[in-house]
Order: C-alpha cells, then structure tokens, then sequence
C-alpha cells in the first residue's frame, strides 16, 4: 500500500491541481505533493514494506536511495517554483504543475518496480511528462530543444525497449527457464541460467537506450540544449533528479548482467562511455559562453564519473553512489541559484554577468560554494566521493583511469572556475541596483547546500549501510 | 507460422518499402496507418489463440496506430505550405536499395540467432529487425520535422514485432503502458511539429540549429 501510494500521491496531486482554478492554490498542491511524497518515502525507509502483489513494486537499498534523491531535490524544485511562477510565466500554462508532479509519479515508478517492462514504461514516462515544461510555443530555441529533447530521446529510449525484449529473450530461450519474466530478482537469482548471448545483446541495448536519457557521451546532444533552454527550476529537476533516475535503469541492467558473471562484458563499456562522456563534457566547457549550458555539460562530466565508477566497481561503485547524491545535489542548487541570476540580469550569456556579489549577493555566494561543491573541494560531499573513486581505480589496477579523471576534472575545474569568477566579481552593469532577494527562490538552494555540506562534512552512519548495501547490488564494496 | 501470418509479415515489409519511396507526407502517413492495422491482425493472423489479453490488444493498437496517430499528424501538416519531402539527403532509389540491404541484413542476423519460441519466431525476428533498420535509415535520411517521426514510427513498430516473440510473457497492462507511451509520445511529436511549422513556416528540421556549441 505505502509503495502504491507513493506513486499514486503525485498523480492525485497532479489531477487535482489542474482542476484547481486558483494559481496560488496549484502551487500549493505542488507543495504539499513534494512534502507528502518525501513523508511517504522517509516512513518506507522506517517500515520496510514488503513488495506488492505480484511483485511488481518494491523497496531496495538501490532504488531507494534515488528514490530519496528524487524527493529531496524535488521538495527544493517545488518550493523554489513558488517564487518563480510569481516572476515568470509557467510553460504549459495551467499544466505546469500537473506535468512536475506526473514526472515525480513516473520517477517513483522506476525507482521501485522491480519488473523491465514496467521500468521502461516509467522511463518514457519522465521523458513525456517533462516535454511539455521546456516547450514554450513562441520561443524558437525553446522549440528546438523540446524537439532534440522527445525526438532522440524516444529513439534511445525505444532501443531500450528493444534490450528488455532481448532480456526476455534470455530468459525464454534456455533448456529450463526460470522465474518470472523480467522480474528483477528472479533475472539476478537465476542470472547463470540465463542465454549470454541474448544478455550481452540485450545490456548492450539498455546501456545505449538508458544511456541517452542519463547524456553518456556520444548520446548526449539534446542535453545542453534541454537543461539549458528548460526553465530553472525544470533544468534543476533534469539534472538533479532525471538523470539519476536513467542512471538506475542502467544499473538494473547491469545488477543482471553482473549475477551472471558477464562483469568482463559490461565493465569496459561503461568505463568507455564514462571516459567519452568526461572528455567531450571537458572540451565543450572550455570556452562554454552560456552559463546554463555549462552547467549541462557539467551534468554529462558526472554522469560519466558515475558510470566509470561502476564499471571500475569495488570501492569506487561505492564512491559513485555517494558521488551521485553530492552531485544531484550540487546541480540542482547550481541551476537553481542560475536562475536567480536569469530572473536578475536577463542574459544567459556568461559575459554580460558582473558583480553577481553586490546585486544579489546571496545567490553569488550560493554560486561559488556551489562551484566549489561541484569541483570535489572540501568540505563538500564530492570530496570523500572522489577520494573513494579514485582509491577504488587505483586499488583495481587501474591508475590510468584515475590519472585521466584528474586530469579531466583539472580541465573542467578551471574552465568552469574561470566563467564563475568573472560573473561573481568586478562591477555590475549601470542599470542594475542592488535588489532584494525573493525567501522562496534563495533557501531552497540554501538547503540544498546545507545538505550537500552535511554530507561532505560526516555521512550518517544509517546512510553509510544503505550506501554499502547499495554498491554491492552492483557488484562494489564499502571502504 | 502459417501462410497468413507469413502475408501479413510479407505486406508490413512492403509498407516499410513505400515510405522509403514516398516523399508525400501525408502519404507516410497514410502507409504508417496501415501498417498499424497490420500489426494489430498480426498475432490473429499468425494463429495466436484469441483472448481478453489479445483481444484489448488488438482493439488498442487499431484505435492509438491506425486511427488516433494518423489524425493528429495529418492535422499537424494541414497548415504546413510545403508538402513534400523536399531534397532528402538521397534519392529514392538509394534508399530503397538501403532498405534492401537492412532486409538481408536482417534475414542473415535472425536466422544466426538461437531463439526459443521456435518456428512461430521465424519470420517474427528478421521482419523486425529489418523494420527497424529502415525506420533509422527514415530518421537518417529525411530531413522534414514529420519525416522523422514516421522513422521513430517505423522503428516503434519493428520493435512491437519483436515483442510478439514474447507472447504471454510480457504481461497485459506493460503492453498496454508501452502503446500508452508511444501514442503520447508521438501526440506531443506532433503537437511540436504543429509549432515548428507556424514558427519557420517551412519543416525542415535543418533550420533547427540555433543551439549548437
């Protein structure tokens, strides 16, 4: 029951907020969704409520955990979107809110269902259900990039359907088949009696098609057109939530492909992609002139540290657990403060920003502690993530991917950090005054940072075991 | 697989074919709806027993791929001045030989895969992954914002063959979310491709490149 509704509570939410005349009072549905959908997942954590028959919903240390991600980054997005629908018109009008809270709906969906075909339809689902916030009918840019957004998309994520296929092909095409179809725990219990060509075909095919959705490189091309034209708080909830969320279906594919001794398979691919993703993330950054864009690319160098994480594996599927908390956490605070500098300066354009610090001077300084967040500094939680991503590449062996990951991060750093500053410092253009800052559109990334500080500074020792147990559903270990 | 299912196989490769050769859109248009009550007589065809399962399924596939997609992107390219697939990247011919190639591509793949479900697979993989194929040659070689959604079409339904492979192994209400999805999904297709034609006054997607690095 607690499962079902944690699905169900966004959908009543959605329905009832576009039947809602009042704008404030949608908001308000917005709200009370995010904080009931957060009150539900903390007590599926307290309760541990067993599956739902037949199986198809159900609680693990693994989906749990982005499932928290997604509510926690949500919450912030929802408040955030309090104060940025009373500056900026909603796109999609009246379904603004309606589309946010299907998109946490179907994001629950894949976090928690255990079945392949279930988690597909949910995958698709996001797509659909955050097509409608980047699509501003009069805006050119905003056309082009809903368009790249659902068109590539909707072809990887259609691979993916085609790879789940295969799964099941797998599984039917042996002497005894067991369990129940493209149910995850059975796949996982009777991995080794699974056909290893159909299974090795069949990740192939989810890795690309899921792959897409999380912007691995060379995919990736809607993704800094989509996070960069998206509103802000539609950006934060891409980046921070979204792509974590295709992050797991990729791991469901490869807790499969890992129970059935295919590791040798699947490892180098996603140290591939991961590679590919941090090198083109590195070089579009360099000379990036939209600071929204560089925050995207900045999305695609993450999500390819999280997939060389996993395929390095042991201590480092540990790191890349941590990592993806810390970095969803970072970016969604980074869009976020940028769309304060959107709604402040008027320009995307990283050039004509200037003395961030003295207009608004909480979203500068939410800016460069993001900056510092994001580039693995300490006191932040990117930092223990990064230590125990490299140790795990250099325990396995494999000092080159280690000594390429610094390098890359240095390039990034310096790129990013270069772009930051020059927004940050020196004297604000004439026509902008020092102006108050709106509560609802700086504590939710204030939040944020706390979180990512908190983290950084001390894990809770609760949060460590969940990580621990996570990371060996993917084949890693705890430090 | 008995003769029929084998004709129905025969004739949603032929479709296949005619939107390789066609350049007018609303022709795609009308070809991808008969290919959706192809896929939707498929299984019966074929000799799958008829039940609920089937039944809701057939019933949804004729309503979402032959009737519902096919009004919407008609209404999608009425206002459209341009009807044709202007210039594609290569001609007909090229095209069609590439679909050529996709279809012994695909006969020589499937016949080299181990597949349980036996002889009623025989002709379900190749005919699959050779629709596949040409919905990407589709996505590849037109240029026109409608062009490629009939090619995301195409590859949707190649990959709807493959999934009646997998008969009773795929429940119903996962079926039923994927066609949801995929009728969705081409619903806000078109609604964008709507836009697109009012904002340029012309589809082509090429126009759509102002975001770039």
């Amino acid at each position: 029951m607690l499962l079902l509704a944690i699905v169900l509570v966004p959908v009543v939410g959605g329905i009832a907020a576009y039947l809602d005349h009042a704008p404030s009072r949608r908001t308000a549905w917005l709200v009370g969704g995010a904080v009931l959908h957060l009150v539900l997942v903390a007590a599926a954590w307290r309760f541990a409520p067993a599956p739902t028959d037949p199986g198809w919903l159900a609680f693990d240390p693994l989906g749990g955990l982005v499932l928290t991600l997604v509510s926690v980054v949500f919450v912030a997005v929802a408040c955030y979107t309090v104060g940025y629908l009373r500056r900026e018109d909603p796109r999609g009008g009246r379904a603004f809110v309606s589309c946010l809270l299907a998109f946490l709906a179907s994001a629950s969906l894949v976090a928690l269902t255990r079945h392949f075909g279930l988690l597909w339809v949910g995958m698709e689902a996001t797509t659909l259900a955050t097509a409608p916030l980047i699509y501003d009918p009069s805006d050119r840019r905003s056309l082009e990039a809903v368009w790249k957004y659902l068109l590539v998309c909707s072809v990887g994520i259609a691979l993916a359907l085609l790879g789940t296929f295969f799964l099941a092909t797998a599984q039917v095409t042996v002497a005894a088949p067991h369990g129940g179809p493209l149910m995850l725990p059975d796949l996982v219990a009777h991995a080794r009696g699974l056909h290893p060509a159909w299974l090795r075909a069949a990740f192939v095919f989810l890795l690309v098609g899921f792959g897409t959705k999380m912007g691995l490189a060379p995919m990736h091309t809607w993704l800094p057109d989509a996070h960069g034209e998206a509103p802000s708080p539609i950006s934060a909830l891409l980046s921070g939530a979204l792509l974590n969320v295709a992050f797991l279906a990729v791991l469901r594919g490869f807790q499969v492909v890992h129970a059935a001794g295919q590791d040798s398979f699947a490892r180098p691919l996603l140290i591939g992609f991961g590679l590919l993703s941090m090198l083109v993330a590195a070089a579009f950054l360099l000379g990036q002139e939209n600071y929204k864009r560089m925050l995207a690319y900045s999305s695609i160098e993450h999500m390819g540290i999280l997939a060389i994480g996993v395929g390095v594996s042991g201590v480092a599927a540990y790191g890349a657990l941590l990592h993806m908390l810390g970095a969803s956490l970072t970016k969604a605070l980074l869009f976020l403060a940028a769309g304060n500098i959107l709604i402040g300066f008027g320009t995307k354009r990283t050039r004509e920003v200037s003395g961030l610090l003295r207009v608004l001077p909480a979203t500068g300084a939410l800016f460069v502690a993001g900056l510092f967040a994001i580039s693995a500094a300490p006191p932040f939680a990117l930092f223990p993530s990064e230590v125990a991503l490299l140790t795990g590449a250099v325990r396995g062996g494999r000092i080159w991917i280690a000594v390429a990951m610094i390098l890359l991060q240095a390039t990034v750093f310096m790129a990013m950090g270069s772009a930051v500053l020059g927004m940050v410092l020196g004297a604000p253009p004439e026509r902008l005054v020092r102006a108050r800052e709106d509560r609802w559109l700086v504590l939710p990334p204030l939040g944020l940072l706390l979180l990512v500080l908190i983290l950084g500074v001390a894990i809770p020792p609760g949060l460590r075991g969940v990580l621990a147990l996570a990371a060996a559903a993917v084949g890693g270990g705890a430090p | 697989m008995d003769r029929l299912g084998d004709v129905v196989l025969l004739l949603v490769l032929m479709t296949n074919f005619a939107v390789l050769v066609t350049d007018r859109l609303s022709t795609c248009i009308r070809i991808m709806a008969a290919q959706g009550v192809l896929l939707a007589i498929l299984p019966l065809a074929s000799g799958a027993p008829f039940g609920f399962h089937l039944g809701v399924l057939t019933i949804g596939t004729i309503v979402i791929k032959a009737i519902v997609l096919p009004r919407i992107l008609l209404w999608a390219i009425r206002e459209a001045a341009v009807r044709r697939e202007l210039q594609p990247s290569i001609g007909p011919i090229a095209s069609v030989l590439l679909g050529i190639a996709a279809v012994g591509l695909a006969f020589g793949v499937a016949t080299r895969l181990p597949h349980a479900a036996g002889p009623a697979a025989e002709g379900l993989v190749p005919v699959s992954l050779a629709s596949l194929m040409m919905g990407f040659v589709v996505l590849t070689t037109r240029r026109k914002a409608l062009s490629l959604v009939i090619g995301y079409l195409m590859l949707e339904n190649g990959i709807y063959v493959f999934g009646l492979t997998l008969a009773g192994v795929i429940p119903l209400l996962v079926e039923l979310g994927v066609l949801l999805d995929v009728f969705v999904g081409v619903f806000i297709m078109g609604l964008v491709v709507f836009q697109i034609n009012r904002e340029l006054e012309t589809q082509d997607s090429r126009h759509l490149t102002e975001l770039r690095d």
